[in-house]
């Protein structure tokens, strides 16, 4: 993770020798039939960042929701500042000064920014509320956090990253002792990350201690102080941030030794699979041209909004092309759907699996099979081979290592790791030569990006197949693509060679420069 | 937070008795139609003797084919996430319109009453499809949304049912049309019995074995995923309107077989009593999941029960008001077990 260590803006060392905020311990909490934490112990010092890691499922969540009080633990202590506790409900952690900020949201999306910020704490006069009162305090807490965000707007009328952002000041609205973040980067650009990260440095100079959950590694190293492993319910270790290489980490999660996070992937390009020549489309690409060979990863890197990602949607027929032509096997596109891209070797891999990706209340073998049902292996005239489709489900399940195997059972069941293998074994069902991966590891734990990129590296190695990844994240460009394309406000900016795919290289593209021009 | 935040029933896995297990199995994978189904049997069983009897048993067989129909194609509807508020006129529609092309054949002509017959069931049928097919256009191609689509269709077919009939009912069809599709046997069983049996066997084998069940199903759990696997969401979504216009259609023939009369009035309970039996099988109101054999026994069971209530003098006003409860009831044990589905999940 050369990002780290070379930022200058690392967090300050805390003293260890101050008494914690908050002390968990012993910490138990069952499910009908699953027990989701053991005997937890974990301590947060005021003014660090505590990170949680964990594959999903190891009980993150859980300790979260006890922290927050929104559940309550089946047996062990809970002390915040020294004195033992139990909440009775959100809103009474939140009045002792705990927020959260959940990756689902909390907001009412028919109510506007200021309504949704002081949601049952609405200054009042009298009966009535006092509306002038709630936009001074909404505009003076947006301000202090410097989003662009007007009070008076319908929260569903925002962005998601806006949505995060009114998530965000929802919490810093009462007087905080322990903020809770889960994942909430995800949905934000990077310089909105930026400013998320300037407020936790903030907030951990007024003495707040913060959970952070994430599962990006350059994350844990920007801004965090300590952290916490949890595997199975259970602690595995608590060590500073500066030891947690992605390795130690990794076997940390899952009890196996690796050998390294990302692996070493051969190029051997041999003929061209796919290419796209002056692709204008929708309403931000311009111009781009790009190929992929056989054999090989190309990366397409840009910021949020710089148009990669609807450059793959495009060759995927989901935003109108306004100019260009996609050539996929030698044989020129008129016009792509998804059915015919399909059907001609190509396999999309969307980078929302719960809104594109799934159908979450269906089988694993449902999902799998669901865009190869017109081909022969799934279906014969009139009927569906239900024997071959079990079949070949089960051995793409396994090829995937999907844990449980279970391919009866809905996805909606699966974590979100496991959720991400169905959709990449969906992408297998037709015999693709050309992937397209727009963020293929979001939302993944460590464990199993390692899994998606042996995986990758399977196909690209064995298979001969051609990938393009779309990605933000940049060390995943840096170790497996080996050429990559950076975009920028809907244009390419550059093609780099192996050999120039440096972390400066590409970041130098990322931003507006007033030396170079298209 | 799956794992954490929803999950309502929070209990230490202790050492319940079998039989427990077994019933908290069968209502995670069935829903609460086989609880139901028991009290009913016991519960009417031991109250009134007739219940049980042969005689009952093929008079309420009977009486359950026309919701049992009507409720597969709502089913379908339900599926793909939408459902039809049209189903009754389509079945009004069918009623009236078969019966006036019948009386009018057999009127030219005393002698073709097979033709009447042949001609009057297409007519029917033709009628009640095509409504599917306008009400498949508004909600696949125009985008309209499926609750104003068919409510509007509600009211525009009720409207041209009582215009043509005049609300009256329309006389003069053969008798053999009610004598064979209405009170007919066949070594002992009613003749719509083997009609809906049929059907029951067809929708089986649509919606677990060809490609069009299957996208029903993804569909109505996520369209945007049905279209990324490049799925025609649009002519799926139009054949799932058409189809419960078939079905709502033959529910219709049958129905006005059994009343010998064209009515323009006859189907007003069946939007709830089909969406009631596809609530009570299981099948989600968020679309995307629904067993075919529950639907039908729900179907089954509404009648049954009904029947159960005749049987015991319950006043019909009361039997209204008994179905609402009942439906209420289902839709909140339905989210009781969705819940307990979410907390079993992995992370």
């Amino acid at each position: 993770m050369a990002l780290s260590d070379t930022q200058t803006g690392r967090a300050p060392e805390v003293t260890s020798g101050a008494p914690p905020v908050l002390r968990l311990r012993g910490v138990t909490k069952w499910f009908p039939g699953v027990q989701a934490l053991r005997r937890v112990d974990f301590d947060l010092r005021p003014g660090e960042v505590h990170v949680l890691f964990g594959e999903n499922g190891a009980g993150k969540s859980t300790l979260i929701n006890i922290v927050a009080g929104a559940l309550r633990p089946d047996a062990g202590e809970v002390e915040l500042r020294g004195r033992p506790v139990q909440f009775r409900s959100v809103h009474d952690a939140r009045l002792r000064g705990i927020s959260a900020v959940f990756q689902e949201f909390s907001l009412v999306p028919g109510l506007t920014v200021e309504e949704n910020l002081f949601l049952g704490a609405e200054p009042t006069t009298g009966a009535l509320i006092n509306k002038p009162e709630m936009r001074r305090r909404a505009e003076e807490a947006l301000r202090r956090l410097g989003f662009p965000i007007l009070p008076r707007m319908r929260v569903n009328r925002l962005s998601r990253a806006e949505q995060q952002m009114v998530e965000i000041a929802k919490a810093f609205r009462t007087n905080l002792s322990i903020l809770i973040l889960d994942e909430p980067t995800a949905a934000l650009t990077d310089r909105e990350t930026d400013r998320l990260f300037q407020l936790v440095l903030d907030s951990k100079r007024q003495g707040v201690g913060i959970i952070y959950i994430t599962h990006r590694m350059n994350e844990l190293h920007r801004i965090g102080d300590r952290v916490t492993v949890l595997r199975d319910g259970g602690r595995v270790d608590t060590l500073a941030v500066r030891d947690a290489t992605p390795e130690k980490l990794v076997e940390l999660m899952t009890g196996r030794k690796i050998e390294a996070f990302f692996p070493r992937i051969d190029h051997r390009p041999g003929e061209e699979l796919f290419a796209v020549e002056h692709l204008t489309a929708g309403t931000l690409v311009h111009d781009v041209s790009l190929t992929v060979r056989a054999g090989e990863i190309v990366g397409l890197a840009g910021l949020v909004g710089s148009g990669k990602s609807e450059v793959g949607r495009a060759c995927f027929g989901l935003e109108p092309i306004r100019g260009g032509t996609v050539r996929l096997l030698g044989r020129s596109v008129g016009k792509p759907t998804p059915g015919a891209m399909l059907g001609a070797g190509l396999a999309y891999v969307p980078p929302d699996r719960r809104t594109e990706g799934l159908v979450m209340e269906r089988s694993v073998r449902e999902n799998i099979a669901l865009s190869a049902l017109p081909s022969a292996h799934f279906s014969g005239r009139v009927l569906l081979r239900r024997r071959s489709e079990r079949a070949i489900c089960l051995r793409l399940a396994q090829q995937l290592r999907l844990v449980p195997t279970g391919i009866e059972r809905p996805v909606a069941l699966f974590s979100g790791g496991n959720q991400q293998k169905v959709v990449l074994a969906k992408g297998l069902t037709r015999n693709p030569r050309v992937f397209v991966m727009d963020e293929p590891t979001t939302g993944v734990d460590v464990a199993a990006k390692t899994e998606v990129y042996t995986f990758m590296k399977d196909l690209v190695e064995r298979e001969g197949a051609g990938i393009l990844l779309i990605s933000s994240d940049l060390p995943e460009i840096l170790h497996l693509a080996h050429r990559a394309y950076v975009m920028h406000r809907g244009r390419l900016r550059a093609e780099l060679g192996r050999a120039e795919l440096t972390e400066q290289a590409v970041l130098s593209h990322f931003f507006e420069t007033t030396t170079t021009h298209g | 937070m799956a794992d954490a935040g929803l999950a309502t029933v929070e209990r230490r896995p202790r050492v319940g008795t079998a039989l427990l297990r077994l019933l908290r199995r069968t209502f995670v994978h069935l829903g609460v139609l086989p609880l139901l189904l028991v009290i009913l049997l016991v519960g009417f069983g031991t109250w009134e003797p007739r219940f049980l009897s042969r005689q009952n048993l093929f008079n309420v067989a009977r009486q359950a084919t026309y919701l049992t129909v009507v409720s597969m194609g709502q089913m379908i509807a339900l599926l793909t996430g939408g459902f039809d508020l049209s189903v009754g006129v389509i079945l009004a529609m069918t009623s009236v319109v078969l019966a006036k092309v019948m009386a009018s054949t057999v009127a030219s002509d005393p002698t073709a009453v097979g033709l009447a017959i042949g001609l009057g069931i297409l007519a029917g049928l033709g009628a009640g499809t095509t409504m599917g097919i306008v009400n498949g256009i508004g909600v696949a191609v125009l985008n309209v949304s499926p609750f104003m689509m068919t409510l509007a269709m509600a009211s525009i077919a009720f409207g041209l049912a009582l215009f043509m009939t005049g609300g009256v009912p329309v006389y003069g069809m053969p008798s053999q049309f009610g004598a064979t599709l209405g009170f007919g046997k066949l070594l002992g069983v009613p003749v719509p019995v083997y009609v809906t049996a049929v059907l029951v066997l067809g929708m089986y084998v649509l919606l677990n074995w060809t490609r069009m069940g299957r996208y029903f199903y993804a569909i109505g759990g996520n369209i945007k995923a049905s279209i990324l696997s490049g799925v025609s969401t649009r002519w799926y979504l139009f054949m799932a309107y058409v189809l419960v216009g078939f079905l709502a259609s033959v529910g219709g023939v049958m129905l006005t077989a059994r009343l010998e009369t064209g009515e323009a009035n006859i189907g007003a309970a069946m939007p709830l009593r089909s969406i009631a039996a596809c609530v009570i099988g299981g099948v989600s109101l968020r679309g995307g999941t629904g067993r075919l054999g529950s639907v039908v026994l729900a179907a089954v069971f509404i009648e049954w029960f009904e029947n159960g209530m005749n049987l015991v003098r319950i006043q019909s006003y009361l039997q209204m008001v008994v179905l609402g409860v009942l439906l209420i009831f289902a839709v909140v044990m339905d989210e009781v077990r969705h819940r307990y589905v979410a907390g079993m999940r992995d992370g």
